[in-house]
């Protein structure tokens, strides 16, 4: 009933390209959560007004095309002759464009534990370290997951403007096969079926937490 | 420091049409968020219909929408509609991608918003004598509002850097488009990505404070 010239060896063509797209997305959110945390306390340490300069550098990433980043990052590694190859272009603006987001999120988790709990840690004798380690990360990390979570589903969705550099991730090994065998449809929806199957899934788990974790109830 | 040299006259003298092109660009914008808005609520009426195959049709909708990315959406209007016979200029498939995308993101805001007004005052409204309808209108859907205004403003933003993934299926009319058409003429890729870095940023700053103040106008008590 339905025929397609595709065979076995090109799906594995394109969850090569998914290979990619997850290696793009494992590197650059691993990157950017680390910096998200970081640059997170340190804006909740120093108050928004000290942290405007950082607030405006972080802003720069969430206003501007993801697509445009990246030119640009290209551009510019090219005239600084960093000798970057696309993957490492690719992974350096992701990382930053999920940090700027993870800050925001970090920032969120932490403003939601209660003042008057972490004064009580506090007294109880507790150093600043033991009071973030102990009191505040616990409680931070229940409000911040969700919303992480659907995070790192964001930039694997956004993953797929590295092809633009050239890179084969996913949606770009559909456009090779494409232009070899001529079915667009039929391999744009296997395309989506496996970007489906890799994000549904964990989107679905966290929608779960956020119910599971919710404090109202 | 670096062996290049900035052309950044060249870049200034096309300040002209790239500003056109982020004309465009705010119009698809616009155009995809007002047509989203619109399949939105269609999604959400289908939603509560209670018929098994318009529930189940929204929901595809919405989950494709918020579980693939953008620009696999607008590849599928631009390429994949051609199998139906359908070919899309590069401006409609843009506009259709995003407005597909905005639709299911815009429905699952409205859910949300529609969760957070409880039904019983749903109830007190119609045992106040007022009808389905009238209860909707003048009770649920103004609290509704007032909690999806930032998602939706949100989306706004969302839509307006979506529209730059216009570029990929060969738009030339809008700022991304306009900036690497020139790109390709000059070879000058640093200096007018970094304008329509600059420019696109502005854009979602203006909209986001016009969006603030439109809510400060809106939303005080």
């Amino acid at each position: 009933m339905f025929q397609t010239a595709m065979t076995f060896n090109d799906l594995m063509f394109l969850l090569k390209g998914a290979g990619l797209t997850l290696a793009v997305t494992g590197v650059s959110v691993a990157a950017g959560t680390v910096m998200g945390i970081v640059f997170g306390v340190i804006r909740v340490q120093i108050g928004p007004w000290w942290a405007i300069p950082l607030t405006f550098l972080l802003d720069i990433f969430r206003s501007v095309p993801l697509l445009i980043q990246l030119v640009l990052a290209n551009a510019f590694q090219a005239i600084a002759q960093f000798g970057w190859p696309p993957f490492t272009t690719s992974c350096v603006v992701l990382s930053l464009y999920t940090a700027a987001y993870c800050t925001e999120i970090v920032r969120g988790g932490i403003d939601a534990v209660p003042v008057t709990t972490r004064r009580a840690a506090r007294s109880l004798g507790l150093s600043w370290v033991q009071d973030m380690r102990y009191i505040v990360a616990p409680l931070a990390t229940r409000v911040s997951l969700p919303a992480w979570i659907g995070l790192t589903l964001g930039v694997m969705k956004d993953s797929a403007l590295v092809l633009w550099l050239g890179l084969n991730e996913l949606l770009k090994s559909s456009q090779i096969l494409i232009t070899r065998l001529q079915e667009p449809l039929f391999i744009l929806i296997v395309c989506g079926l496996i970007y489906f199957l890799m994000s549904f899934p964990i989107a679905r788990f966290g929608g779960y937490l956020e119910r599971r974790w919710s404090p109202h109830d | 420091m670096f062996n290049y040299t900035f052309h950044w006259n060249q870049a200034m003298r096309s300040l002209p049409r790239m500003l056109d092109g982020a004309l465009v660009t705010l119009e698809v914008a616009l155009l995809s968020m007002a047509l989203g808005l619109a399949f939105a609520l269609l999604l959400m009426l289908m939603r509560m219909s209670g018929y098994r195959a318009l529930t189940a049709l929204a929901a595809t909708w919405v989950e494709v929408a918020r579980n693939t990315p953008a620009l696999f959406q607008i590849y599928m209007a631009h390429f994949g509609l051609g199998s139906f016979g359908i070919h899309l200029s590069p401006y409609a498939a843009l506009l259709a991608g995003i407005t597909f995308n905005n639709a299911g993101y815009l429905a699952e805001n409205f859910r949300g918003a529609l969760k957070a007004i409880p039904e019983t005052q749903t109830r007190a409204a119609r045992s106040l004598g007022m009808t389905q309808l009238q209860a909707f209108r003048m009770i649920v859907a103004p609290q509704m509002l007032r909690v999806a205004f930032l998602p939706m403003t949100n989306q706004m933003v969302w839509a307006i850097l979506m529209t730059s993934l216009g570029v990929t299926v060969g738009m030339n009319m809008d700022l991304a488009g306009v900036t690497q058409e020139l790109n390709a003429r000059s070879f000058r890729t640093f200096e007018f990505f970094a304008m329509a870095a600059v420019i696109f940023y502005l854009i979602t700053k203006a909209v986001t404070l016009a969006a603030r103040l439109i809510a400060w106008r809106l939303f005080r008590y």
